[in-house]
C-alpha cells in the first residue's frame, strides 16, 4: 500500500481526474452533481498522496510519456507548488460542497463540467515546467473562468464577463509573444532549461516585458485591475469565490515562478522592483479605499480582492536582500487571502440569497437572521484585517519584519494603511450584525451545507494562524525560493 | 509536557469553551446557559486557586506552542499574571452573576454571554502571555470580543460608541503591532523578562527603541484611556451595565494598563527605560491624565459618564506607579490594579441596579435614593469613598503607596498630584452621597420596578455588597501577606527588583 502512494503518479491523476470528471458530467448530465463531488473529492485525495511522497522523496518531478525536457512535457512540483494545489484542493472542495447546494439542476449541468475544467487548468498550471504548457493551462483556466461568470446571466454578468474575456486573452497573448520570443532566442520552454540559458539581452527585456504585462493583467493589479471588480461581484457567488481565491492566484503564481527563476538574477537595476513594489502600494491603497466607498458587498468584497493582491506586490522590492521570508509571507498571505476571500465569497452568497439583494445599508436583517453566515463573514474579516490570530496576520507579520529590518518605511506605513482600511470596509458591513432591526420570521431558505461552507473556510483561514512553522517547513521543499540562506 | 504546563492553557480553554457552546445555544435554553456561564466561571476560579498556591511556592506553569519559525506562543503563569488573572477569575463570576439578572427577558442573550465569555478569555490570555507577541494576539482579540459587547444594544448611540471604540483600538492595535515587530527586527525576541531585555542592545539603537516605547505605550495607552487616547471610554459607556462595569474594572481598561506594567518592567526594564528618560514623561502623562479625568467627572450629570471619566483618571494611577520607578511605587500602582477594580466594578454594578430599578440615569435624580435602597447605596459609597482615599478601604492603601513611593524615588511633585485628585474625587463623589442620603427625594421615581419586600433582585444586589465587602476588606487586611498588596509586594520582590 504504501509503494503505491510513495510511487504512484500523482500529478499526472490531478490533471486527468477533473479533466475526465468534466468531460463524463457532459456526457451524464442527471448525475452531474454527484460526479463532480466525487471528482473533487478524488482530486483533494491525490493532493494528500502527492504531499505523502514528497514528504518521503522531496521534489516530484514527471516526464509525460517518458519523454524528458527538452524534447517532452514535464510535469515538476516543489513546496510552493504542493502548497497552491492544496490550497486549491481545499478551496476547491469547499466550494463544490456549497455549489452542490447553490446550483439548481438546469445551472448545475453547465456550472459542473465547467468548474472540472477550470480546475484540471489551475491544478495543470501549477504542476508545469515549462512556459508553454503555462500558456496552454492559461486558456482553458480562461474560457472556462469566463463561462462561469456568464452563467449568472442578466446584463451586469455578461458585460462583466466580455470584459473579462477581452483582458484575459490580451494578457494570455502578450504572455504567448513572450514565450515565443524566449523559445527564439534560447531554443527552450522548459524554465529549469531557460534559467540556465538566458542572458541579459533585449530578446529577454522584450519578453520580460510582454509577459510581465500579459501576467500583471491577468492578475488584476492596480492599475490593470478595472476587470475584475464587475466579472467577480456579478458572477454566481461560488463562482466569484473561486475566481478571487484561485484564479487570480494562479497568474501571481506564474509571474513568481519566471521572476524567481528566469528575470531575477538578470535584473540589476532596482527600477523594476521599485515599479512592482510601487504599484503593490498603489493597489492596495486604491483597492482599499474603493472598497470603503462601495455600496454593494459583492464589489466591496472584489476591490478587497484587488488591495489584497497588492501586498503580494510589496514583497518584490523587500525580497532584494531577505528573499526567503520575503517569498514565505507571500506564499502565507496569498493562501490565508484564497481561504477568506472565497469564504467572504459564500457567505456573501448566503446573504444575497436570503435576502435577495446585496445592498449594504439594508442588510442588517439579512445577518441577523444568519448568524453563521455572519460568523464566516467575520473570521474571514479577521484574516483580511490582518490581526491576530489567522493567517493574514502571520503573513503580515513576516512581510512587516522584513520591510523594517530593511527600514523600507514607505512600505510598512502602506501596510499598516491597508490594514486600517480593511478594518473600516469589514467593520462597515459587520455593524449591521448589531441593528435593532425587525427580525422577520420568514422561513430559512440557505441550506446548512452552504452556511457551514463558508465558516469552514473562514475557520481554516482563522487556523492557518497556528500552522505557520509545518506550513512554511512544507513550502520549502525543493527550496523554490532558491536561496540558501537560513530562515531566523 | 507535564501536567503544570497545560494548567495555563486550561484557564484560556476554561471560559473559551464554555463561550463557543454557549453561542450554539437556542435563545430560550436560560438554565443550560446559566449553567455553563456559572461551570465555566467556577472552574476558572478553581484553577486559579490552584495555580496560586503553586506558585506561591515555586512552581512554574508554561507552556509553548510554535507560533511563526523562531517565535513561539508563550503561556505563563508568574505572580504578576496570576495578580491580574485572579481578579479577572473572581471579578467575572461576580459579574456573571450580576450579568444574569441584568440581562433577564431582554433579547439576544446567547450572543451576548458567548461574546462575554470570550472577553474574559482574551483578558486572561492578556494576563498570561509571556512574550509580546502572544499579548498582542489576546489584546487584539478582546478588541474584537469587546466590540459586539458593546454596541449591543443596537441603538444608534450604542453603533457610534462601537464604532468610536473600533477607531481607537484597531488604531491602537496597528501602533502596537508596528512597535511589537521593529522590536523583534532589532532584537529577535520578545520574550518578557524580568528587568527587560534590552540592556544588552548598545548605545546605537537608543532613538529606535524610544520611539518603540512610544509606540507602544501609545498602543496599549488607547485602551488604558491615556490622554489623548481616553474618547472612546465615555462614549463606551451606552453598553449594558454589567459590560461596562467589566470593562472597567477588568477587561479593557485594565488590559492596557497591564501592558503598560509589561513594557515597562518585562520588555525595557525599569533602569534601562529610566535611563532612556521615558519614564518621567510617561509620569506627567498620567498626571495630567489624572487631574484631567476628574476634572471632567465634575460636570457630568451623566451617572455613569461621571465613573467613566473616573476611571479615566484612577487607571492612570496604575501608569503613574509605573512610572515613578521606585519599588515602593511600583507597590502601589500594581497593587492598584486589582484596588481600582474592585471599587469601579461596585460602583458600576451600583449605578446599573439604580437605573434598573428605579430608572436613574443621572447624578440630579439620586434625591433621597438612599432610603429607597439603602444596601446599593451602602456599597456605592464605600467605592466612593474608596475612591476618594479614605483609610481603610483599598483606594487609601495604593494612594499610601504611591506616595511614600514618589517622596522615595525624589519625585515629591506626585504628592501634589495625588492630593488634588483626592480633592477632585471628594469633589464629585460628596455631592453624589450628599444627595442620596442627606436630601428628600422629589415625587416619583422615573420609572421605577416593582420587587416587593426587597429593594431589587437579589442578583443584583448580592454583586455590588460583595464587592465592597472585598474593597473594605483588602484595605483593612492589607499588610497580610495574601492580600493583593501582600501579592503585589511578592511581584515587586521577584519579578521587577531582583538583587
Amino acid at each position: 500500500m504504501e509503494t503505491v502512494v510513495t510511487e504512484f503518479s500523482w500529478g499526472i491523476a490531478l490533471i486527468l481526474l477533473p479533466l475526465a470528471g468534466g468531460m463524463i458530467c457532459f456526457l451524464w448530465p442527471r448525475r452531474t452533481q454527484i460526479l463532480g463531488l466525487v471528482t473533487v473529492f478524488a482530486v483533494a485525495l491525490s493532493v494528500g498522496g502527492l504531499a505523502w511522497q514528497m514528504l518521503d522523496k522531496g521534489v516530484y518531478r514527471h516526464a509525460v510519456g517518458g519523454w524528458g525536457a527538452p524534447l517532452g512535457i514535464d510535469l515538476y512540483a516543489d513546496g510552493l507548488s504542493l502548497l497552491m494545489l492544496a490550497t486549491t484542493a481545499l478551496v476547491g472542495f469547499a466550494i463544490s460542497v456549497y455549489s452542490a447546494a447553490y446550483f439548481k439542476q438546469e445551472d448545475a449541468i453547465r456550472f459542473w463540467p465547467l468548474w472540472l475544467f477550470l480546475l484540471a487548468a489551475l491544478n495543470a498550471l501549477f504542476l508545469s515546467g515549462d512556459i508553454f504548457n503555462v500558456y496552454v493551462t492559461f486558456e482553458l483556466m480562461g474560457l472556462a473562468a469566463v463561462s462561469l461568470v456568464a452563467l449568472a446571466g442578466g446584463r451586469d454578468a455578461l458585460g462583466g464577463a466580455m470584459r473579462y474575456l477581452l483582458a484575459a486573452l490580451l494578457g494570455s497573448l502578450a504572455y504567448l509573444l513572450g514565450v515565443a520570443l524566449l523559445y527564439h532566442g534560447f531554443g527552450t520552454v522548459d524554465i529549469a532549461l531557460l534559467s540556465e540559458r538566458v542572458e541579459p539581452s533585449p530578446v529577454v527585456w522584450a519578453a520580460l516585458g510582454l509577459m510581465g504585462a500579459g501576467l500583471l493583467l491577468k492578475t488584476a493589479v492596480f492599475p490593470l485591475h478595472f476587470w475584475l471588480p464587475p466579472a467577480h461581484a456579478s458572477a454566481p457567488a461560488p463562482v466569484s469565490a473561486l475566481l478571487s481565491a484561485l484564479v487570480v492566484k494562479a497568474s501571481f503564481y506564474i509571474l513568481l515562478r519566471l521572476w524567481l527563476e528566469v528575470f531575477e538574477p538578470l535584473i540589476s537595476s532596482e527600477g523594476v522592483y521599485t515599479l512592482l513594489g510601487l504599484i503593490g502600494a498603489m493597489a492596495v491603497l486604491w483597492g482599499s479605499i474603493q472598497a470603503l466607498r462601495q455600496t454593494r458587498l459583492k464589489l466591496l468584497i472584489a476591490y478587497s480582492t484587488v488591495a489584497q493582491i497588492g501586498y503580494l506586490f510589496l514583497a518584490f522590492p523587500l525580497a532584494v536582500a531577505v528573499g526567503s521570508t520575503a517569498w514565505s509571507a507571500v506564499a502565507y498571505l496569498a493562501i490565508s487571502h484564497a481561504l477568506a476571500k472565497a469564504a467572504m465569497f459564500l457567505a456573501a452568497g448566503n446573504l444575497v440569497r436570503f435576502g435577495g439583494h446585496d445592498r449594504i445599508a439594508d442588510l442588517d436583517r439579512v445577518v441577523q437572521r444568519l448568524p453563521l453566515t455572519a460568523a464566516a463573514f467575520a473570521l474571514a474579516g479577521v484574516s483580511i484585517m490582518g490581526l491576530p490570530p489567522s493567517g493574514g496576520f502571520i503573513g503580515k507579520w513576516l512581510m512587516l519584519e522584513v520591510a523594517l529590518t530593511q527600514g523600507r518605511w514607505d512600505l510598512v506605513v502602506v501596510m499598516l494603511l491597508g490594514g486600517l482600511l480593511a478594518a473600516a470596509y469589514v467593520f462597515k458591513v459587520l455593524g449591521y450584525a448589531f441593528t435593532q432591526a425587525e427580525v422577520a420570521h420568514e422561513p430559512k431558505t440557505v441550506p446548512a451545507s452552504m452556511e457551514w461552507a463558508a465558516l469552514l473556510l473562514a475557520l481554516a483561514a482563522v487556523l492557518m494562524g497556528f500552522l505557520a512553522v509545518p506550513v512554511l517547513s512544507l513550502v520549502d521543499i525543493g527550496d523554490p525560493f532558491g536561496l540558501s540562506e537560513v530562515r531566523p | 509536557m507535564s501536567w503544570n504546563s497545560w494548567l495555563p492553557l486550561l484557564l484560556i480553554l476554561s471560559s473559551l469553551i464554555p463561550g463557543l457552546i454557549i453561542f450554539a445555544l437556542a435563545e430560550e435554553r436560560v438554565r443550560l446557559r446559566i449553567t455553563l456561564n456559572l461551570l465555566g466561571a467556577l472552574v476558572n476560579v478553581g484553577l486559579v486557586g490552584l495555580m496560586l498556591w503553586g506558585v506561591y511556592n515555586g512552581v512554574h506553569y508554561e507552556m509553548r506552542l510554535p507560533l511563526l519559525p523562531g517565535i513561539e506562543l508563550v503561556l505563563r503563569a508568574g505572580s504578576l499574571s496570576l495578580f491580574f488573572v485572579t481578579l479577572s477569575a473572581v471579578l467575572w463570576l461576580i459579574t456573571t452573576v450580576y450579568a444574569i439578572g441584568y440581562l433577564e427577558d431582554s433579547p439576544n442573550r446567547s450572543r451576548f454571554f458567548g461574546f462575554f465569555s470570550l472577553c474574559v478569555t482574551a483578558t486572561v490570555g492578556v494576563a498570561l502571555s509571556g512574550n509580546l507577541i502572544t499579548f498582542l494576539l489576546f489584546y487584539e482579540l478582546l478588541t474584537l470580543a469587546t466590540y459586539p459587547l458593546i454596541v449591543h444594544r443596537g441603538t444608534e448611540a450604542a453603533r457610534r460608541a462601537g464604532r468610536t471604540y473600533l477607531a481607537y483600538t484597531i488604531f491602537g492595535g496597528a501602533l502596537l503591532l508596528l512597535g511589537t515587530v521593529w522590536l523583534y527586527s532589532l532584537t529577535g525576541t520578545l520574550e518578557f523578562t524580568s528587568q527587560g531585555f534590552l540592556d544588552a542592545l548598545g548605545g546605537e539603537h537608543r532613538l529606535s527603541l524610544t520611539i518603540i516605547f512610544v509606540l507602544l505605550i501609545a498602543g496599549f495607552g488607547v485602551k488604558a484611556a491615556l490622554v489623548p487616547f481616553h474618547g472612546w471610554l465615555p462614549q463606551a459607556m451606552v453598553a449594558p451595565a454589567p459590560v461596562t462595569a467589566l470593562l472597567h474594572a477588568v477587561a479593557v481598561v485594565k488590559a492596557g494598563a497591564f501592558g503598560i506594567v509589561r513594557v515597562v518592567y518585562d520588555v525595557f526594564g525599569v533602569e534601562f527605560s529610566a535611563d532612556l528618560g521615558v519614564l518621567e514623561p510617561l509620569a506627567w502623562l498620567a498626571a495630567i491624565t489624572i487631574i484631567y479625568g476628574s476634572m471632567r467627572a465634575l460636570f457630568q450629570d451623566n451617572l455613569k459618564r461621571r465613573l467613566a471619566f473616573s476611571t479615566i483618571s484612577q487607571v492612570s494611577y496604575i501608569a503613574l506607579g509605573v512610572a515613578i520607578a521606585g519599588p515602593i511605587a511600583t507597590i502601589g500602582g500594581v497593587v492598584h490594579l486589582v484596588h481600582q477594580g474592585l471599587m469601579k466594578i461596585t460602583l458600576f454594578f451600583c449605578a446599573g441596579n439604580l437605573a434598573e430599578t428605579l430608572g436613574i440615569h443621572k447624578v440630579s435624580e439620586m434625591n433621597g435614593v438612599g432610603r429607597r435602597m439603602p444596601w446599593t447605596m451602602a456599597a456605592f459609597t464605600v467605592g466612593a469613598f474608596g475612591m476618594i482615599g479614605a483609610p481603610p478601604i483599598a483606594g487609601f492603601v495604593t494612594k499610601w503607596y504611591l506616595g511614600i513611593g514618589a517622596m522615595d524615588a525624589g519625585q515629591d511633585w506626585v504628592i501634589l498630584v495625588l492630593a488634588g485628585s483626592s480633592l477632585l474625587n471628594a469633589a464629585y463623589f460628596l455631592p453624589i452621597l450628599h444627595r442620596a442620603w442627606f436630601r428628600e427625594p422629589v415625587g416619583d421615581w422615573p420609572e421605577e420596578r416593582n420587587f416587593g419586600r426587597k429593594e431589587t433582585a437579589w442578583m443584583l444586589l448580592l454583586p455590588p455588597l460583595l464587592t465592597a465587602v472585598m474593597a473594605l476588606t483588602v484595605g483593612l487586611l492589607a499588610l497580610l501577606p495574601v492580600s493583593p498588596l501582600g501579592w503585589a509586594k511578592l511581584i515587586a520582590e521577584r519579578e521587577f527588583y531582583q538583587p
